[in-house]
């Protein structure tokens, strides 16, 4: 396996036994994923992206096959073990943000790091939490609590708190699903940022104009890859955002 | 994960349902509250009980002469004429005997400075003010020379001082016993009732020999107290007396008793102890029925933070950490309680030793077992709600609403 691949699925499966009829969610996907790749997971509902995204995402292990995350092979890990994969070596964002309530954004974001297997002394707790939000532009709403907070910085808190690990891969559910076009164009903004700085993203998703920006589009249809290709014409956030305003202009939306 | 944080986590999460919060730990309050102060106030009758009986002496052995039977009808304990002043004797000379006093006890009216007073007249040795812990308070107690001589020198309570003397210093005075003048040689200090409700200063004591020939004329005394070297020789002691009198009197049927004050006081704690054991039962309960409620309302905090329980699972928390996390929670909710409740008991036994002029002790020992059982109670009934976080899917648990 090359030193630069961060995901290898090999011939996954996914099964669930509920009552007398067996579910196959995922059947027998083999997908690899190098580092510094921006891939767009696709399927409509049923396709078994998220059975496939939660095994990617060490939150649920494969019933068949093989998965290697950052070279260690995941699907025969225990429970801790598991938590401490997802701890050190994936980021997550999801559709619904997932923020602690009544917890300051700083605070959401050095969670994570409470559950560090080796311990972090709390000033560079801080330090790496402001400078994650600094990065996704957040620096000064750190105090902030996320009902003070637009959706779109909410989702950038979110981002924050997936980076505060170094983690190997950046796991968007859905990322966009709650926030209206302008804003979700800007949180494309930040992804691409973040993938040109390196920082491998798997991302699900159902909207085709949201997986133009990523490089490359995996679609699924009944738990097996359909299609595997690079993106044409690919999205960029800061042209689009240029788009956008233009027509808002147009019609007067926006001054 | 670290203790620090989760106890800020935890003391978050308490802060956000106050009223929730206060409510749950209320059980607990009540509890610890209860067996404090139960335990303070029947711990401070005890002391007191146990004041009132060394208040009698130190170490007393008393002996009372047998009852009197004539023609089937019994007179009760120290009517018999049983007990002798070589009785005395012969008890003064065993070992670790350090005081000895024969008693005679007469009533009479007492006539001074043209008042009158009705009280208990005894006939003591000099040794009896060491025996009873009673100091004089004024003048001095009458000598073995007064014994001898038959003095006619008297020793007054403060209730008599009082009643023929009031405003005046009665030492050095002359009162009248059955028409017989004896002259107040001192004063005894004040030492209030006993337990039986008697008022201890209502009394004249002059030499038992005086009494014996002078006041009445009687060849027994009713009964003598003997003072013991110390607590641990007083059932040896007792036993002595019993087997030296039962060979002196030379009966079949032991004419005597011989009572000694650790008795007494075992009979009067035992009561006030049972009474705190039944206390602390009651209260007992009501800390399980407070750490049912912390059970109760930790169940439905894990229901209403599954999703919270999902987000740390999924950025790396581990079982482990999610079970500490709850169980810090609870045992943070029960020694809060506890410690109001510690606080609150001691204040509240505090205000009845205020008001009602009760002694209360607060035993260390208890304020010990308050905290150990509130943290076990936190422990115990925050166990099965954190073991049901701990084992939530992550996933599943991401997806409640």
């Amino acid at each position: 396996m090359p030193i630069n691949t961060v995901i290898k699925l090999d011939a996954i499966e996914k099964t669930y036994h509920t009552g007398e009829v067996d579910v196959h969610a995922v059947r027998g996907i083999s997908l690899e994923i190098r580092a510094g790749e921006f891939v767009a997971i696709m399927g409509s509902s049923g396709s078994g992206k998220s059975t496939l995204m939660n095994m990617i995402g060490a939150l649920d292990r494969p019933t068949g096959g093989h998965y290697w995350l950052d070279g260690i092979d995941v699907s025969t890990l225990d429970r801790d073990t598991l938590a401490d994969v997802r701890n050190e070596k994936i980021g997550f964002v999801f559709q619904g943000f997932n923020l602690l309530s009544r917890t300051s954004a700083l605070e959401n974001v050095e969670m994570p790091m409470l559950y560090n297997r080796h311990r972090i002394p709390s000033h560079e707790q801080r330090a790496r939490a402001v400078n994650a939000l600094e990065l996704v532009g957040l620096g000064t709403r750190a105090d902030h609590h996320p009902n003070q907070l637009s959706g779109g910085q909410q989702q950038r808190v979110a981002i924050a708190r997936a980076l505060v690990n170094k983690p190997a891969l950046l796991l968007a559910d859905e990322p966009t699903g709650n926030l209206d076009s302008q804003t979700s164009i800007e949180i494309m903004g930040v992804f691409q940022k973040l993938n040109d700085q390196g920082i491998t993203i798997v991302m699900v998703t159902h909207e085709l104009d949201v997986a133009r920006f990523t490089k490359r589009m995996v679609i699924l249809r009944d738990g097996k890859i359909l299609t595997d290709e690079a993106v044409q014409n690919r999205s960029v956030a800061e042209k689009e955002l240029q788009a956008l305003r233009a027509e808002q202009q147009a019609v007067k939306l926006a001054s | 994960m670290r203790i620090i944080a989760s106890l800020k986590i935890a003391a978050r999460a308490l802060r956000r349902n106050k009223m929730r919060s206060l409510l749950t730990m209320l059980g607990v309050i009540i509890g610890v509250g209860a067996v404090i102060g139960a335990v303070s106030l029947t711990s401070g009758a005890t002391k007191q009980v146990e004041d009132q009986v060394s208040n009698l002496g130190e170490n007393v052995i008393t002996v009372f002469s047998g009852n009197f039977t004539t023609g089937g009808m019994r007179g009760g304990w120290g009517s018999a004429p049983t007990l002798t002043l070589e009785d005395t004797a012969a008890i003064r000379l065993l070992p670790n005997v350090v005081a000895i006093s024969p008693e005679v006890r007469d009533r009479a009216q007492v006539l001074a400075n043209g008042l009158n007073w009705n009280t208990q007249i005894l006939g003591e040795s000099p040794d009896y003010p060491q025996i009873r812990n009673w100091d004089i308070a004024s003048g001095s107690m009458f000598s073995d020379q007064d014994v001898k001589t038959l003095a006619k020198s008297a020793v007054i309570g403060r209730t008599v001082a009082d009643q023929l003397f009031p405003n005046e210093n009665c030492v050095g005075q002359t009162i009248r016993i059955r028409n017989l003048p004896f002259q107040i040689v001192g004063v005894l200090a004040s030492k209030g009732f006993n337990l039986f409700g008697q008022d201890q200063d209502d009394v004249v004591i002059v030499p038992y020999s005086s009494h014996m020939h002078r006041i009445t004329t009687r060849t027994f005394v009713n009964s003598i107290q003997v003072q013991a070297a110390n607590d641990k020789v007083i059932s040896v002691v007792q036993q002595e007396i019993t087997d030296l009198l039962l060979a002196r009197h030379r009966s079949k049927e032991q004419d005597f008793t011989v009572r000694s004050q650790l008795e007494l006081m075992q009979t009067v704690t035992a009561t006030s102890r049972a009474m705190g054991f039944l206390l602390a039962g009651v209260a007992a309960v009501s800390l399980v029925v407070g750490g049912i409620g912390i059970m109760n309302i930790m169940l439905v905090s894990v229901t209403e933070r599954t999703r919270e329980i999902g987000i740390r699972m999924a950025v790396g928390a581990r079982a482990a950490d999610i079970l500490v996390q709850f169980l810090i929670e609870a045992v943070t909710l029960s020694a809060i309680g506890g410690a109001i409740g510690i606080a609150g008991g001691v204040g509240f036994s505090q205000l009845v030793a205020y008001f009602k002029d009760m002694p209360t002790v607060t035993p260390v020992f208890w304020i010990i077992v308050a905290v150990v059982s509130s943290a076990v109670i936190g422990i115990v009934s925050g166990f099965y709600p954190a073991w049901k976080a701990s084992q939530l899917d992550p996933i599943e648990a991401l997806r409640y609403e």
